[in-house]
C-alpha cells in the first residue's frame, strides 16, 4: 500500500524501509517512525475501539500521554496489550492488532454499547447491578469484564529477561528537550556526574517537532549537536527510551530503559527491559508541557488530534493526518500549527479560533470567535460543524482537526512527594508548587516557561544552581537565540450546547454529561468525581483529560478552577510490564537457594528434597522397591533406632557468642539460665520474646568460658541473630560480648542410634575419647577427625537416640558424610531426612515450630519450670501474666487412637468424648502427627487444657474441615525411652 | 529512603529492617514494683506522632548497626540518625 | 594431614572460572577468613595486637588494606574481616586469636563465604547490574556490604574499577553464581 499521506524531509531514514502489519493488513513505513506515525503515513486514521462504548478512535497525541490508540503489539507468548501506537518504534515485520473489537477494528458488534449509552453512565456500575444481589458474581461481573476493557494477555509465559540495576549521579535530568539539553550541557561541562534520560527514542523533545529555529540551526540539528558533544563526555550518561517512572524518597528515582521493544528479535541473554533504581544528588526535572483538547460534541472521531501532535507527524516524521486539515484554538499556538501545515503544503481549511480578537492567518482562512459544535464521519473525520461568530453554522470538510486548548506543565513527578501543584492565572494551568521531592527542582516547560528561549536559559541556569548546592561550579553556556512568544490564550474547555456527547477522558469514555451526573448526585470533591465517573483512572492517568473535567466541574460549581482542586499523580508515570517490575528474579530464582554441601551426595542418594526457608533439604532417602514415601521414612526410622542413622542438620542457625560478658549476655537472651554452664557442656536454650511467648529454642555450647555457639532454629537464625544484636546494643550496651553468624562456616550433621558411638569412634582421632564416661550427654567440645581435621562435636539429641552431632568447615562437608556413610557400613547405617526427622522427634515429644507457633509459652510446652524467676530476661517479667500463666491452661501432651488403625491428624481440634463439638467447647489442638512405625499406629502432640492432669482421658479429635473425628487417648509426649535412658547409654 | 549511616554515610533504606519506637531501648527494671504494669506499658503502648519520630532500624544487609533515625512520618525527612547503642547509653542503659 | 577432601562452594573439585567480553568471573576458594571482633575497654589493645600480627593498620569504617599474607576490611563497629592464602594460613583464626588474646573475639569465617572475583574493563557495567555499590567511590581495599539478588554480600575493591572480589554467603553459592554470570551475559 502507497504511505499516501507521506510528506517529504522528516527525521526518519527513508533508505531503510520497513514492512509492518497492522489488523492484519501489510504497510510500509521507515526507520524513525512509530506504529502511529506509519499509520497515518499510509492514511490510517482508525486504530481502536473505545474501553466501553467501542466507538473508533484514532490518534489524540504524538507521545505517551496517549489516550487513544492503544494495541496490542506483537503475538503468542510476546503479545503485549495497551501499547501506546505513538511510542511503539517501528521495526521490522512488526505485528500489531487493534484490541477491544470484534469481530473486527471497522465493525465491532459491541458498538451496540454506544446505542445503550444513557445506561451506561458514570456510575452506572453501582446504580445498575445491585440487584439482585447474588447476580453480582455470577452475571453481571462476567459479563462486564468481557465487554469492557481494552487488551487481552496471552497467557502465556513472557519468554523474555528483564534486568534491574543502580546508577548513581550528582544530578539527574529527567527529559532531553531544549531545557534538558541546555541543563545537560551546562552540568556536563562542569566535571559533574550527569544522568540524562528521555523516553524517546530519539532526544531533543520539541526541538525535533517544531521548526522554530535556535541561533542560526533548526532545532533537532542543535539538538543533534548537543547530543553530540554529551555524548563525548564521560562524566554524562545519556539514556534514551528510559521514562523516569518515580520520585522517591531522598533523590532516589526509578527509571526503565526499554533495551530491546524496538528490535524485530530478541537478543539471547539481553533483558528486553531494565528497571533501573538511580540515586542522585539533585535531580531535574525538563519534562516539558502537554497539550490539552478543547470538549465539544463527537470530539473522539478519528482525525480529531491535538494539534501540536499534527506538527510532530508533519514536521518530525513527514506524515500528514490528513490531506485537509482545520485548526480549532484558543490560543496563538494553534496558529503556529496552520503555519507549519500550509508550509509542507498541506491544505488547512479554515482556522475556528474561539477569541473574537484572534490575529490573522496568512494562507487560511480564520473564523474567529466561532466553536466547533460537531463533527461527522463513521470511522473517521469527514467534516466539522461550526457555530460562528455571527452564530450561523457552517460545515468545513475536513479529515483532521488539530485541537488546542492550551498547555499543561508536565508536573507528575512533582506529585510523587504529595507535592501539590499551584494555578498560574497567565498560563490557566497548573505549575509545580513549592513542596517538591527533595533535590528535585523544575526548569522549562515544565515550570510553566513555555517558549524555547526560556526553556533554555532555565535549563542552563538551573542545572547551574543545582551544582552550585553540591559545591560544585559550572558555568554558563552560551543559549542561541530562540522562539520566545507570549502566551496568548483565553481559557476556553468545552463548547456549550452540542447536540451529542463531548469526550472528556478518551481513556475511560467519560464525556462532560458524565461530570455533569457526578455533580447533581452530589459527587463534586475532585477525588470523588475521579471515583464516580472513573475520570483520570486509565492507564494513561487522565493526562490529557484531568484538567478538562476540573474545569468542567468548576464550571457547575461555579468555584474557579484552583478552588475546585486539583488531582495528584502516583508512579508509575507510564505503564510498567509486571516482568520489569519482577527483573531476574523469575520462576526458580524468585529467591535464592540454599544448599548444604552434602547436597550432591544426597542427590546421588535419590534423595528428595524439600524446600526449608531458601534451604533445600533431603526430605527423605528412597531404597530400591519403595513406591511409596512412608515406607522410605519407616525405614529410616527403624533403623535409626535399631542401628544408627545419619541426617543433615547444617541448617540449623549457628552464632558465635564470644566475649567476657558471654555467659551473662545469654542469661538475657534465653529464658533458662547459662551462666553456671561448665565449659565442655551444651544446654537446651528457649528463647521468648518479650511479651512472654516463646519463639525460638535450640542449644548452646561453651566452648570456653568467654565462647559460646549457639544453635537456633532453621527458620529463625535471621531473626534470633537479629534479636541477640538489638539485646546487645540497645538493651546491654555494656555488656562485653560480640557475635557473628557461622551458619554457613559449618558442615554438620546428626549421627543418632545404638550404635552412633561405635561409628564415630571409626571418625574422630584416636587420642579423642567419647566414651560415655569421657564424653556424656551433653558434652561439647573442639576435637579432630580423619586424621587431624579440627571439628566440633556435641552430646545431643534431637531423636532421643544415643545421639552426636558432629560439625567441620563446610568445604569438608561432603567429604565428611561419605566417611560416616563408610564407617557406617558395618552397621547399616541409613542416612535419614526431615521426614524420619520429624517422625523420631515427635515419639520423643520435642517441640518444634509447629508447636513454638507464636501463641505458646514456656509453661504451655511444659518447660514451665526451666523459665528462671531468679535473673531477667526477656520475656520473663509478661510470662507471668495472669492470662499466661493458668495453672490449667493449655499443656502439651500425646495422643494415641483409641482405634489403632485411625488417624491423628494435625490441626484437629479437641473436644471432649460427649457433647457439642463447637469452638466453645474446644478442649484444645493437635500440633504435630505422624505415623509411629516403632508403635505401629498414628500418634500426635499437641495442645490439652489442664492436660498434664488429664493423661488416659479419651476425647475426640475433630476435623471438621475434612468431616472426621477420631477418638484418641491422652498420653505423655514422651512416646519412645519416657526415662532418656537411651540418650544417655 | 536515604539513612545517613552515622558510621558509613548515606544508605539506602532497603538495607534496613524496622523495628519501631526507639522508646523500645527504655526496657523496664524488672525487678520494680509495678513492673508488670511497666513492661506492659513499654511493650504494647506507642504514640504514633503525625511528625517526628524516633524510630529504630537494623542495617541488616550492612554493618549490623541498630540506628536511632529521627525521622518525619509525614514527609519522611530525617533529621537526625544516631548509633542506637550510644542512645541507649546515654539513657543510663550502661551496666 | 586428614584424608578428607574439600569440595568448592560450587561442589566441584576446581574453582568455576566463566569468561565473558570484557569481564572474568573466578571462583576462589584459596581464602582463609576470619572475623575479628574488638573486646569491649580493649579496643586500643587488640588493634595494637593486631597490627602487630597483621602488619597493618585495623581499617576504618568502609575501608580494608589488601596485602600479602594478610588483608582485612572493616565489617562493623569493632569489627573486621582478615583474609589470607587458604594454603599457608588454614590456622588462621586459630593464629589471629593466639595473636590478640582477650582483647579480641575471633571467628572462623572461612567457610562461611564463597568468594568470586570479578576483573576487566565490563566490571563497572555488570556491577550497576548486581547491587548499589558506588564503584567510582570505592578505593582500593575498599568493602561495602551490599544487597545483591536478595544476599547479603561483600563487595571488596581489589583495584579501582577493574577489579573486586564478591563475598557472599556459602550455601548460596550456586544462587550467586547465576547472578553474576546472568549479569555479566546481560550486561556486556
Amino acid at each position: 500500500m502507497n504511505q499516501i499521506n507521506r510528506l517529504a524531509g522528516g527525521q526518519i531514514n527513508r533508505a531503510k524501509e520497513l514492512s509492518f502489519r497492522f489488523d492484519g493488513r501489510s504497510f510500509k513505513g521507515y526507520e524513525g517512525d512509530t506504529l502511529a506515525s506509519a499509520l497515518l503515513a499510509n492514511g490510517e486514521r482508525l486504530m481502536g475501539r473505545s474501553f466501553k462504548y467501542h466507538r473508533p478512535r484514532g490518534v489524540l497525541t504524538a507521545g505517551s500521554e496517549e489516550p487513544n490508540a492503544l494495541v496490542e503489539l506483537r503475538q503468542g507468548n510476546r503479545q503485549e496489550p495497551n501499547t501506546r501506537a505513538t511510542v511503539a518504534e517501528l521495526f521490522e515485520g512488526l505485528e500489531a492488532s487493534a484490541q477491544n473489537a470484534w469481530p473486527s477494528l471497522r465493525f465491532d458488534a459491541m458498538a451496540v454499547n454506544d446505542r445503550f449509552s444513557n445506561f451506561l453512565t458514570a456510575g452506572f456500575y453501582y446504580k445498575t447491578f445491585m440487584w439482585p444481589k447474588p447476580f453480582w458474581e455470577k452475571v453481571y461481573e462476567p459479563i462486564i469484564r468481557k465487554a469492557a476493557g481494552l487488551g487481552s494477555i496471552s497467557f502465556e509465559e513472557d519468554p523474555d529477561l528483564y534486568d534491574k540495576g543502580f546508577l548513581h549521579c550528582d544530578l539527574l535530568i529527567i527529559g532531553a528537550g531544549p531545557t534538558g539539553l541546555a541543563a545537560a550541557l551546562t552540568a556536563g561541562r562542569s566535571g559533574a556526574r550527569v544522568i540524562l534520560a528521555d523516553e524517546d527514542f530519539r532526544m531533543g523533545g520539541r526541538l525535533n517537532a517544531e521548526t522554530l529555529a535556535l541561533g542560526d540551526a533548526s532545532g533537532s540539528d542543535w539538538a543533534a549537536e548537543a547530543l553530540a558533544e554529551l555524548a563525548s563526555l564521560d562524566n554524562v550518561r545519556l539514556m534514551t527510551r528510559t521514562t523516569v517512572i518515580g520520585a522517591f524518597d531522598h533523590g532516589i528515582y526509578g527509571a526503565v530503559e526499554r533495551v530491546q521493544d524496538h528490535l524485530p528479535q530478541a537478543i539471547a541473554d539481553k533483558p528486553r527491559q531494565i528497571l533501573w533504581r538511580i540515586y542522585s544528588r539533585k535531580a531535574m526535572l525538563c519534562a516539558g508541557a502537554m497539550e490539552r483538547p478543547i470538549a465539544f460534541a463527537d470530539n473522539d472521531r478519528p482525525g480529531v488530534m491535538l494539534a501540536s501532535a499534527v506538527r510532530s507527524y508533519v514536521n518530525r516524521w513527514a506524515a500528514a493526518p490528513a490531506q485537509e486539515i482545520a485548526i480549532f484554538t484558543n490560543n496563538d499556538d494553534g496558529h503556529r500549527t496552520a503555519a507549519d501545515l500550509i508550509a509542507r503544503g498541506v491544505k488547512v481549511p479554515a482556522v475556528i479560533d474561539v477569541r473574537a480578537d484572534a490575529p490573522a492567518v496568512v494562507g487560511a482562512e480564520l473564523l474567529a470567535g466561532a466553536e466547533v459544535i460537531g463533527t461527522e464521519g463513521r470511522l473517521g473525520l469527514t467534516s466539522v460543524t461550526v457555530r460562528l461568530a455571527n452564530g450561523q453554522t457552517r460545515k468545513i470538510k475536513c479529515g483532521a482537526l488539530a485541537v488546542s486548548g492550551g498547555w499543561n506543565p508536565n508536573l507528575h513527578l512533582t506529585c510523587h512527594q504529595r507535592g501539590r501543584p499551584q494555578w498560574n492565572a497567565e498560563l490557566a494551568a497548573f505549575v509545580p508548587g513549592p513542596d517538591l521531592p527533595s533535590g528535585m527542582t523544575v526548569a522549562g516547560a515544565a515550570n510553566g516557561q513555555l517558549s524555547t528561549a526560556r526553556a533554555l536559559a532555565g535549563g542552563a541556569t538551573g542545572a547551574i544552581a543545582a551544582l552550585d548546592d553540591l559545591g560544585i561550579s559550572a558555568s554558563a553556556i552560551d543559549v542561541p537565540q530562540a522562539e520566545d512568544a507570549p502566551i496568548a490564550l483565553k481559557p476556553f474547555w468545552h463548547v456549550q450546547g452540542g447536540k451529542s456527547r463531548a469526550w472528556v477522558d478518551l481513556q475511560n469514555d467519560v464525556t462532560v454529561k458524565d461530570v455533569k451526573l457526578a455533580h447533581q448526585e452530589n459527587f463534586v470533591s475532585v477525588e470523588h468525581l475521579k471515583r464516580y465517573t472513573t475520570l483520570g483512572m486509565a492507564t494513561d492517568q487522565g493526562k490529557t483529560s484531568n484538567m478538562l473535567g476540573l474545569a468542567v466541574m468548576a464550571e457547575l460549581t461555579g468555584k474557579s478552577i484552583p478552588e475546585t482542586g486539583t488531582t495528584i499523580f502516583r508512579p508509575p508515570y507510564t505503564p510498567v510490564p509486571m516482568g520489569t517490575m519482577a527483573g531476574r528474579a523469575t520462576g526458580k530464582h524468585f529467591h535464592p537457594t540454599r544448599k548444604t554441601p552434602s547436597h550432591h551426595w544426597a542427590e546421588e542418594q535419590g534423595a528428595v528434597f524439600t524446600e526449608v526457608g531458601d534451604w533445600l533439604r533431603a526430605q527423605w532417602f528412597p531404597r530400591q522397591g519403595e513406591t511409596h514415601w512412608r515406607q522410605s521414612v519407616d525405614r529410616e526410622v527403624l533403623q535409626t533406632r535399631k542401628s544408627v542413622g545419619v541426617c543433615d542438620v547444617t541448617t540449623l542457625g549457628k552464632i558465635d557468642v564470644q566475649g567476657k560478658d558471654a555467659a551473662t549476655f545469654l542469661n538475657k537472651v534465653y529464658a533458662n539460665a547459662f551462666a553456671k554452664l561448665p565449659v565442655g557442656k551444651v544446654r537446651y536454650g528457649l528463647m521468648l520474646r518479650e511479651d512472654g511467648i516463646a519463639y525460638d529454642d535450640g542449644t548452646a555450647a561453651r566452648l570456653a568460658e568467654d565462647h559460646f555457639v549457639v544453635t537456633t532454629t532453621t527458620a529463625n537464625a535471621v531473626l534470633a541473630y537479629r534479636n541477640m544484636e538489638f539485646a546487645r546494643q540497645c538493651l546491654f550496651p555494656d555488656l562485653d560480648v560480640q557475635l557473628i553468624s557461622t551458619t554457613e562456616a559449618w558442615a554438620q550433621y546428626a549421627v543418632a542410634g545404638p550404635n552412633a558411638r561405635k561409628l564415630l569412634e571409626k571418625v574422630v582421632d584416636a587420642d579423642v575419647d567419647i566414651s560415655n564416661e569421657g564424653f556424656p550427654f551433653m558434652a561439647c567440645g573442639e576435637i579432630t577427625v580423619c586424621g587431624g581435621l579440627r571439628a566440633r562435636l556435641f552430646r545431643i539429641s534431637f531423636s532421643g537416640e544415643l545421639a552426636y552431632e558432629i560439625a567441620v568447615p563446610t568445604r569438608y562437608g561432603d567429604a565428611l558424610v561419605r566417611a560416616l556413610m563408610e564407617a557406617g557400613e558395618e552397621f547399616e547405617v541409613t542416612p535419614y531426612g526431615t521426614e524420619a526427622l520429624g517422625v523420631m522427634r515427635i515419639e520423643k515429644g520435642h517441640a518444634a515450630g509447629n508447636e513454638l507457633n507464636g501463641t505458646t509459652t514456656a509453661l504451655n510446652l511444659g518447660l514451665g519450670r526451666m523459665v528462671s524467676k531468679k535473673k531477667d530476661c526477656i520475656g520473663n517479667t509478661l510470662s507471668e501474666r495472669e492470662g499466661l500463666s493458668d495453672e490449667s491452661g493449655l499443656r502439651l501432651v500425646g495422643f494415641k487412637p483409641v482405634s489403632a488403625t485411625e488417624p491423628v491428624t494435625a490441626g484437629a481440634h479437641l473436644m471432649n468424648a460427649s457433647g457439642e463439638i463447637s469452638a466453645s467447647t474446644d478442649q484444645g489442638y493437635i500440633t504435630s502427627a505422624c505415623f509411629s512405625p516403632n508403635l505401629g499406629c498414628s500418634i500426635g502432640i499437641g495442645f490439652l487444657k489442664d492436660g498434664a492432669n488429664r493423661l488416659g482421658e479419651v476425647l475426640r479429635a475433630a476435623n471438621p474441615l475434612e468431616g472426621s473425628t477420631v477418638e484418641v487417648e491422652v498420653v505423655s509426649a514422651h512416646f519412645i525411652d519416657p526415662e532418656g535412658e537411651r540418650l544417655r547409654a | 529512603m536515604m539513612i545517613d549511616h552515622p558510621l558509613l554515610g548515606l544508605r539506602d533504606a532497603q538495607e534496613f529492617t524496622y523495628l519501631g519506637d526507639a522508646s523500645l531501648i527504655d526496657r523496664p527494671d524488672w525487678q520494680a514494683e509495678n513492673a508488670q504494669e511497666a513492661f506492659h506499658d513499654y511493650l504494647y503502648l506507642r504514640d504514633n506522632p503525625a511528625g517526628e519520630h524516633r524510630e529504630l532500624w537494623f542495617h541488616e544487609t550492612g554493618d549490623r548497626s541498630w540506628l536511632v533515625v529521627t525521622r518525619n512520618t509525614l514527609t519522611h525527612e530525617i533529621t537526625k540518625v544516631e548509633l542506637a547503642r550510644d542512645v541507649a547509653r546515654a539513657r543510663g542503659r550502661s551496666k | 594431614m586428614h584424608k578428607l577432601k574439600p569440595t568448592t562452594a560450587l561442589g566441584a573439585d576446581k574453582p568455576q572460572i566463566d569468561q565473558f567480553d570484557g569481564l572474568e568471573i573466578a571462583e576462589r576458594p584459596d581464602f582463609a577468613l576470619a572475623s575479628l571482633a574488638a573486646r569491649q575497654g580493649a579496643e586500643a589493645q587488640c588493634a595494637e595486637l593486631a597490627k602487630a600480627h597483621l602488619g597493618f593498620d585495623l581499617p576504618a569504617a568502609g575501608q580494608g588494606h589488601l596485602a600479602d599474607p594478610h588483608s582485612g576490611f572493616w565489617m562493623g563497629a569493632d569489627q573486621w574481616m582478615i583474609s589470607a592464602p587458604q594454603a599457608s594460613h588454614e590456622d588462621l583464626a586459630a593464629a589471629l586469636k593466639t595473636a590478640v588474646g582477650d582483647a579480641g573475639s575471633v571467628s572462623e569465617q572461612t567457610d562461611g563465604w564463597c568468594r568470586f572475583d570479578l576483573s576487566g574493563p565490563g566490571l563497572k557495567a555488570v556491577v550497576e547490574r548486581l547491587c548499589n555499590a558506588d564503584l567510582t567511590s570505592m578505593a582500593l581495599g575498599d568493602a561495602r556490604r551490599v544487597r545483591l539478588e536478595h544476599l547479603g554480600c561483600f563487595i571488596w575493591c581489589l583495584d579501582p574499577g577493574q577489579a573486586v572480589a564478591i563475598l557472599g554467603p556459602r550455601s548460596s553459592a550456586a544462587s550467586l553464581h547465576h547472578a553474576l554470570v546472568g549479569a555479566a551475559l546481560s550486561a556486556l
